[in-house]
């Protein structure tokens, strides 16, 4: 019986060597750990951009998507190196607490407000999104929400506020799920909901309600690029973090964003505004 | 409907087009669940022999133990591993976090205590007398190990279909420490996942059957060997 | 004296808090036939297992032709003895297979097993089943697979553990018949558990009586089953006669005593007042309808309580005021006069049947087996 166990013990031993040898002969510098957004990734936009960064640089990058309330969570952790998001009042807090550094501005897309051809709550007549869901609430229209803590969750909740609404009711649904999922629910029951352009355009194929309110400054949705703060944690990549985030905003890399998307959907998906201010788009 | 159509004709087209992402992915599942089975295996069956044959105290809370880890759900080991295996973690210097290496961790401890648990069970079906026996006419220990292994092997090939079946078809771990990193640590369920949400049904059935194909291709070869000799129903006349 | 092949001394063997065997020392000699008896739960698996170095002893040596079986190497040592149990425990392959297991795992080459195996399959009958399936054999023909496994690796010691108790009445007396025959042949040394007495008495040249832990007597085979040393073992080979009473007079070698209020006569030496007990078989009891008169014959007048008759024996519960008598008589002696319940008949029966033992040394039996001359 002791020697069972002992044998069992020496597996686990062996196992456990193992696992270290493999650990520490990895180049723990070469590694960049990237939080960003699920819909940042589902745009497709990375699957481009990553390998060039990679190739330029020599990096290896892992790409970890996920709700934005996790992502600048791990950053704020020190779990990530650098952090590409899209939630201005939060990322402000982060940077004002100090755990997120040297917030530059990447790009925008907008979010576009889509319903059913019929347009119950007749919100084509208002032009401002605000109006809109004004619209929406009084008709008690189906709208369905995000309901994660997103990004775009986020710009919801914010309108919202301004509108001095509290959505309730059988007519709110919360998905509670990524973009992608949420629009095939906003098919499936007909409603109104939010959506980035991108994510729009990508399902263009299987989602049948009409563009009914864009262009409205308070659709902007801006993607902002973040390093970590080396104090959050141990064994951050500083180094790596900066050269993707300086990578995000090199004219080159602009260019790449700008084009991207013009071949398959007929338009851009993405408005590359490296170096200017908040101020400067409206917002 | 037409979308389960629409599945196998993009299955077919990448699998046969050799889309080198699909192969990737597919052997990097192979890989990583082959890996997962093999390590629960040699720590598995030598635990459910010794938990079947050896009375030591504490036996019956290893038992109750395992049995509670056959229903471990997959995610909270995800969660459980990561915390471990994040930069901020207590594991953190071994910096595996997103890496292939932790999803194999995350994979045994799913699948170990599976195939500790059904190989306790099949060591227990055979004659309690019988391991005696053996010693009775001169096995040696490694020799009585290999003679019970070969005597209980229908029950333990059960155990390591149970164990690969377990992890290859999970998500939730394989998500949480590995990342779904493209080229790194994506395997079909996570790209299925991915590929759903991205709305792209079509891929993301294709990823499925390709899962449920390779699974039952393993699972053909392995019960072709257990089931080499049956019970026969008696013909009734 | 030879040397003992085996050598047990004050082996104790405890499953937690139950005492399995307690402080059995004996030894084996080479050429021996030992049965060991008792009833269940009497540590007579435990005992055999301790010889066959498949259990360690909690406490205790294990001498095997006089090298310590207990540290050093036991694989080798284990190899040497062989071990068969109750039932066949066979291995999911064919006859020839199962036979050639022990062989092959001691690395013998497949050679030298056919020439070796064959002879054995032929001596215990299963030359022709070498291809079937283990599964599909009778209980009979699996328990001679089991021997010609053992038997093949010509032990040293063959340690058998209540081997034909699991076989129906037919297979049993083919299977005992030749393996006695085996026996006569080969004279392997063999130690034997069995809680049958007619198998041990018929087998075996050594008994060993084990009760509730206890080895409490070892010796020759006339030794136990004739003259037992305590009360325990009488009623475990089978004495169903076990009278307590006073010695009265003692004479020499004669004695008398008494028993209730009757008087026994026997054989042995003992002080007058000192408290015995009467050992007697029941097939030495017989039943009469005279009462007559002879010396050294002990008769008992009585009437018969019960009765149950078997194919060739009656037994017959006889009252003889306060205590009773078994006695197993002949049908043969009573095929016109067949006694009957009330019957008023006389119990004889020579002193020299009777075997008296010093009531002092029944209690449990704490004795160390006695060493065999």
């Amino acid at each position: 019986m002791r020697r069972c166990a002992s044998f069992f013990f020496l597996q686990v031993l062996l196992l456990g060597l193992m696992v270290v040898e493999k650990a520490t002969a990895a180049e723990s510098n070469k590694n960049v750990i990237l939080s960003t957004t699920t819909s940042t990734q589902d745009s497709g936009l990375l699957d481009v951009l990553i390998p060039l960064f990679e190739q330029q640089t020599g990096y290896s990058v892992k790409t970890i998507s996920v709700g934005t309330g996790q992502a600048l969570a791990m950053a704020a952790k020190g779990d990530a190196d650098v952090a590409l998001v899209h939630a201005p009042s939060l990322e402000k807090q982060y940077v004002a607490d100090g755990k997120l550094l040297n917030r530059r501005l990447v790009m925008y897309n907008d979010f576009v407000i889509i319903g059913p051809k019929e347009d119950p709550a007749k919100i084509k007549s208002a032009k401002t999104a605000l109006a809109a869901l004004k619209l929406i609430e009084q008709s008690k229209s189906s709208f369905v929400s995000r309901g994660d803590n997103s990004g775009t969750h986020n710009l919801e909740k914010s309108l919202w506020k301004e509108a001095g609404i509290t959505p309730k009711g059988d007519w709110y649904i919360e998905a509670g799920q990524g973009m992608g999922a949420t629009l095939g629910i906003a098919n499936e029951r007909n409603a109104y909901t939010i959506t980035d352009r991108g994510t729009l355009l990508a399902l263009s194929k299987r989602v049948n309600l009409p563009i009914l309110i864009e262009g409205d400054k308070a659709l902007l949705n801006i993607y902002s690029v973040m390093e970590v703060n080396p104090a959050n944690g141990p064994r951050i990549n500083a180094t790596g973090g900066k050269a993707f985030a300086d990578f995000m905003v090199a004219p080159q890399t602009q260019n790449v964003i700008k084009s991207f998307g013009a071949e398959k959907f007929g338009q851009s998906l993405f408005v590359p505004v490296a170096g200017k201010k908040e101020e400067e788009l409206g917002v | 409907m037409e979308l389960i159509w629409q599945g196998i004709v993009k299955a077919v087209e990448l699998v046969f087009g050799l889309d080198a992402e699909i192969w990737e992915i597919t052997w990097l599942s192979l890989k990583i669940s082959g890996s997962a089975t093999l390590i629960s295996l040699l720590l598995g069956v030598p635990l459910g022999i010794a938990l079947a044959l050896i009375r030591f105290r504490g036996r019956n809370t290893t038992v109750a133990l395992i049995n509670t880890g056959m229903g471990l759900p997959p995610v909270v080991v995800g969660l459980f591993v990561s915390i471990f295996l994040w930069r901020s973690g207590p594991l953190g210097f071994m910096e595996l976090i997103y890496s292939p290496t932790a999803m194999v961790i995350a994979q045994v401890i799913i699948a170990f205590p599976i195939v500790a648990g059904l190989s306790l069970a099949s060591f227990q079906a055979l004659d309690p007398k019988l391991a005696l026996q053996l010693l009775g006419i001169g096995a040696s220990k490694p020799q009585l190990l290999w003679l019970l292994c070969k005597e209980a092997r229908l029950p333990l090939l059960a155990a390591v279909m149970a164990g690969f079946g377990g992890v290859i078809s999970e998500v939730g771990a394989s998500m949480m420490v590995g990342g779904n990193i493209r080229g790194q640590t994506r395997v079909l369920t996570t790209a299925t996942v991915l590929e759903t949400g991205k709305g792209n049904f079509d891929i993301a059935i294709a990823l499925g059957l390709i899962l449920l194909a390779l699974t039952f291709a393993i699972n053909f070869f392995l019960t072709r060997i257990q089931q080499r000799e049956h019970l026969q129903w008696p013909k009734l006349s | 004296m030879a040397e003992a092949l085996l050598t047990l001394r004050d082996i104790a063997v405890h499953h937690g808090e139950h005492v399995a065997l307690q402080r059995a020392s004996l030894e084996v000699y080479t050429g021996d036939l030992l049965a060991l008896i008792g009833p269940n739960g009497a540590g007579k698996s435990t005992l055999l297992r301790v010889m066959g170095m498949l259990q360690r002893p909690d406490h205790g040596n294990v001498l095997f032709r006089g090298q310590n079986a207990l540290n050093g190497n036991p694989l080798e040592l284990r190899r040497r003895v062989a071990t068969v149990f109750q039932e066949p425990l066979l291995l999911n392959a064919t006859v020839y297979q199962n036979a050639a297991l022990g062989l092959r795992l001691r690395g013998t080459s497949q050679v030298e097993i056919e020439r070796r195996l064959g002879p054995w399959l032929q001596r215990l009958g299963i030359a022709h089943l070498i291809a079937r399936s283990a599964r599909t054999l009778s209980g009979g023909e699996a328990q001679r697979t089991s021997l010609a496994r053992a038997l093949v690796l010509e032990p040293e010691i063959l340690l058998l553990d209540e081997p034909f108790s699991a076989l129906d009445p037919a297979a049993r007396e083919d299977l005992l018949r030749d393996f006695q025959g085996i026996l006569r042949e080969t004279s392997i040394t063999t130690v034997f558990v069995t809680h049958d007495r007619d198998e041990a008495f018929a087998l075996a040249n050594r008994i060993g009586v084990l009760d509730q832990g206890y080895l409490l007597q070892i010796d020759s085979r006339e030794n136990v089953f004739y003259r037992p040393e305590t009360e325990s073992v009488a009623e475990i080979v089978g004495i169903e006669n076990r009278l307590t009473g006073v010695v009265e007079t003692s004479d020499g070698d004669d004695v008398t005593i008494r028993i209730g209020d009757r008087r026994v006569h026997a054989k042995g030496r003992f002080s007058a007042g000192a408290k015995v007990v009467a050992c007697i078989r029941p097939e030495e009891v017989s039943l009469n309808r005279a009462h007559c008169e002879a010396n050294g014959l002990n008769r008992l007048k009585g009437q018969v309580v019960a009765l149950s008759s078997g194919m060739t024996h009656h037994r017959i519960i006889f009252n003889c005021g306060e205590f009773d008598l078994i006695a197993l008589v002949d049908r043969k002696g009573y095929i016109n006069r067949e006694p009957s319940y009330g019957d008023e008949l006389t119990a004889v029966f020579n002193a020299t049947a009777v075997h008296v033992i010093d009531k002092k040394d029944c209690r449990g039996g704490l004795a160390v087996g006695a060493i065999l001359l």
